[in-house]
């Protein structure tokens, strides 16, 4: 039963993972292209509905899987092949020890909404981390280009270093949390947000997400790539999955960090200012309003979706979509009304349903700060200039690793006097 | 224990960037020989887009040779056909008509804004800011779409003639373009507004490939690139041609000739032919465009068709072309990216003995190899972008 439930948590979270990247795919060309003042995808459609361009995204992973996938002559076959996966599973792993939400009381049993509540929670986040070099690095080493070992070379120089502060930054959390256990580090936090390491810990904070940006090798930091520099860096040899599973890499990567820096600095799943025992004792009415927030939104926004339709904008079945959409959301929101109505009155969530609503509640509100910080990185990313090789070694051992030697320094004189 | 002493053998890595290479601007070769990523030699090659311009004019007309001036500097393509139609009315000499004249002053500081846009863009990008690209190339687009309207073509203008132009400017000129002089003014003041105190930005540019006013002058520098090391030279103040000499602008200078510089010493040009395009708008007269001398310029329609001394003249441009007094004449223009000169050889027949081409960016291409050496790889790119190679201009 335990493994059973182990193996539907874990293939959970990867399904989690493996369906938010494409969504943030679209969420980087949609919001890249509102920053620059352009409309970005919008014209991969099935049977004229597009999602607004979310579609191409699908398209994109139709084509990756039929192209062909090309191993260069010279390649260092098997390493070639591994580093891809390397990549890609050190990325998705590193989710394990991610708390969702509270555990849920079903009856005698406790299910974690997490897959390993380690004991060494965070040390193991950094391990692995740390193995994701070896992805990039093969990568660069074993594709036998001298732009991709260029990119391997920076990629192993930046991660190393940059994991030394990331490691560092941290630690003043463990001073004052006293646990490694990232469900402690929650719990720490709890749902004040004046008590969330983010206002605790500001300059552990700032250290730790300029290194998360180094270790995902995103702009400013994503020298291994430097697209005008080495072309496509480390990747440059690779085509069709294996180059897919870069890519994914990189996004899930994207995840993983904002999932630790919610964990770790803005109270993990806790609501702010919203303790969970009140949410418990009010959950009847906390159902009802979202219920009644949703049937109004779908009605709102359905009926938007409806006024936008124009017969012959594209001339094609573009047009329809607007109605496919919108119609449907019209009804579901009236059919959640009507529901409403009739079950409203004599109502009470049983004792399992009450966890699950509420665990079910406290998921969602990880992963909108989760999805906050992916927009956060994209933002950066159209935002901000590369560095230059040295310049970020500099940044690093120079400026970034003091500070987080002082910011500990600073953290256990506070721990020790209180 | 010597053995241990010694040095591992090593070879610096040859890296070869380009022709096809995402940041090189056209396609440009250069060898650099790398220790660790530190370029210890630098070796550019040119020639990937010869395309025998100046040999290809021996055989074509006078006329024939203004759509191949379209293919030198591509991102400011009018101001190539004015700088040679100027050149060979020289040669005559030959007064075109002042609202030409004004009309050629207008769409050379319409391509310098157009270029300048491109140059600072790209080299953003090749730097990693990705966004600016846009908020200048939208504005590029609209004064883009003013020159399609204007010669029908968006890239390959061909819009002056021997004296004068193909057409007068459409109706809604000063409207439009006063439009495009607001926008291009917002998306400059977004771009210096992303890039000015960026301290990533400044870090990139600021002393990377700094080249000092002695060294420029001699290695032929001209444009922004030699202003942005301080010397105040400009052929639109030192030798003005057309009517700049009317209009009040401003030459702006840097002091350190590094890429920070440059970029911003075109950020700073921008804004000047916005201030001479607003002039130019409100001193520009009415008249004809074509200047009325027969000897270059076609009669009008109803001539050729309604008296036989137009169609004699018809007859003989068309079959027997322009033909210059023989003699040898050098004439340059302030291009977008410095002296954009022509030499023309005319043996007094209709097409040109000998064409050769000064482009500004064959002068400062030379200098890259030297301030390449103890860069880094992403420097290389970084001071290419300043520079502003075109290689339609380079290679011709």
């Amino acid at each position: 039963m335990d493994y059973a439930i182990a193996a539907l948590k874990t293939a959970s979270i990867f399904l989690v993972v493996i369906s938010i990247v494409p969504v943030l795919i679209w969420l980087e060309r949609k919001g890249a292209a509102y920053i620059q003042d352009r409309r970005g995808p919008n014209r991969a459609a099935i049977l004229g509905v597009r999602l607004g361009g979310l579609i191409n995204s699908l398209n994109d992973v139709v084509k990756l899987l039929f192209k062909e996938d090309i191993i260069p002559a010279n390649v260092n076959k098997p390493l070639f092949i591994l580093a891809p996966m390397i990549a890609f599973f050190v990325a998705t792993i590193t989710l394990a020890v991610i708390p969702f939400a509270d555990p849920i009381q079903l009856g005698s049993t406790k299910l974690l909404l997490q897959v390993a509540d380690l004991d060494a929670g965070l040390l193991y986040v950094f391990a692995v981390s740390s193995l994701g070099v070896y992805g990039v690095m093969l990568a660069g080493w074993a594709a036998n280009n001298k732009y991709s070992l260029l990119g391997g070379l920076r990629s192993a120089a930046q991660m190393v270093s940059y994991e030394v502060s990331l490691g560092l930054a941290v630690v003043g959390i463990f001073l004052m949390a006293g646990s490694l256990k990232l469900t402690d580090i929650v719990a720490y936090q709890g749902s004040n947000l004046f008590h969330w390491n983010i206002l605790l810990q500001p300059v552990a904070f700032f250290i730790f997400l300029t290194a998360l940006f180094a270790e995902t090798n995103r702009l400013p930091f994503d020298l291994p790539e430097g697209e005008s520099e080495l072309v496509a860096g480390f990747h440059v040899e690779y085509s069709s999955m294996k180059f897919a599973l870069f890519f994914m890499a990189e996004y899930a990567h994207i995840i993983v960090g904002s999932c630790i820096i919610t964990t770790l600095f803005f109270g993990g799943w806790h609501i702010p200012f919203v303790p969970v025992d009140l949410i418990r004792m009010n959950a009847e009415l906390v159902a009802q309003g979202l219920w009644i927030g949703f049937a109004i939104f779908s009605i709102l926004g359905g009926g938007l979706l409806v006024r936008r339709f124009k017969k012959g904008k594209y001339g094609d079945l573009r047009d329809y979509e607007p109605l496919v959409i919108g119609a449907p959301g019209i009804l579901i929101g009236f059919a959640l009304l009507g529901l409403f109505a009739i079950f409203a009155q004599d109502w009470e969530f049983l004792p399992w349903g009450k966890n699950i609503f509420i665990a079910t509640l406290q998921a969602g509100v990880f992963l909108a700060k989760v999805l906050f910080f992916c927009f956060f990185f994209i933002w950066v990313r159209w935002t901000l200039p590369r560095f230059r090789y040295d310049q970020l070694m500099r940044l690093g051992w120079k400026v970034m690793l003091p500070l987080a030697l002082i910011n500990i320094l600073v953290t256990g004189w506070v721990v020790l006097q209180s | 224990m010597d053995d241990i002493a010694k040095p591992l053998d090593s070879n610096p890595m040859i890296l070869n960037l380009g022709p096809a290479h995402p940041a090189m601007h056209g396609t440009l070769r250069v060898l650099l020989e790398l220790q660790g990523e530190t370029i210890i030699n630098a070796t550019p090659e040119i020639g990937y887009l010869h395309r025998c311009f100046e040999k290809e004019s021996e055989v074509k007309t006078y006329t024939q040779v203004i759509p191949y001036t379209d293919r030198l500097n591509y991102l400011s393509s009018l101001m190539n056909n004015v700088g040679y139609c100027m050149t060979v009315e020289k040669m005559f000499p030959l007064e075109i008509p002042e609202r030409a004249q004004w009309i050629r002053m207008l769409i050379c500081e319409l391509s310098r804004i157009m270029d300048h846009a491109i140059c600072i863009g790209t080299n953003a990008v090749d730097i990693g800011g990705l966004t600016n690209f846009w908020y200048l190339f939208n504005p590029r687009e609209k004064i883009t779409d003013w020159v399609e309207a204007l010669c029908g073509a968006r890239l390959t203008t061909t819009y002056t003639r021997i004296g004068g132009l193909m057409r007068d400017v459409p109706p809604n000129t000063k409207s439009f373009l006063k439009e495009c002089v607001k926008e291009t003014l917002k998306g400059v003041k977004d771009t210096i507004g992303l890039l000015k105190k960026n301290r990533i930005f400044m870090e990139r540019t600021q002393n990377v490939g700094a080249i000092s006013k002695e060294d420029a002058i001699s290695y032929g520098f001209t444009g922004p690139c030699l202003r942005a090391c301080g010397v105040d030279y400009d052929i639109r103040k030192a030798h003005p041609y057309y009517f700049y000499d009317q209009l009040n602008w401003d030459v702006p200078l840097g002091r350190h000739g590094d890429s920070y510089d440059r970029l911003f010493v075109r950020f700073e040009e921008m804004i000047q032919s916005c201030r001479m395009v607003e002039q130019i708008l409100e001193k520009m007269p009415e008249g004809p465009i074509m200047t009325d001398n027969r000897e270059v310029a076609l009669p009008a329609k109803h001539e050729v068709y309604g008296s036989i001394e137009g169609i004699i003249q018809q007859f003989k441009i068309v079959m027997h072309g322009i033909k210059p007094p023989p003699g040898e004449i050098y004439s340059y223009t302030e291009a977008a990216n410095g002296e954009l000169g022509f030499y023309i050889v005319s043996d007094g027949s209709d097409k040109p003995y000998r064409i050769k081409v000064r482009p500004p960016c064959f002068a400062i291409y030379q200098a890259y190899p030297d301030l390449m050496k103890g860069a880094l790889v992403a420097d290389a790119v970084a001071i290419l972008g300043g520079l502003n190679i075109v290689a339609g201009e380079l290679d011709r």
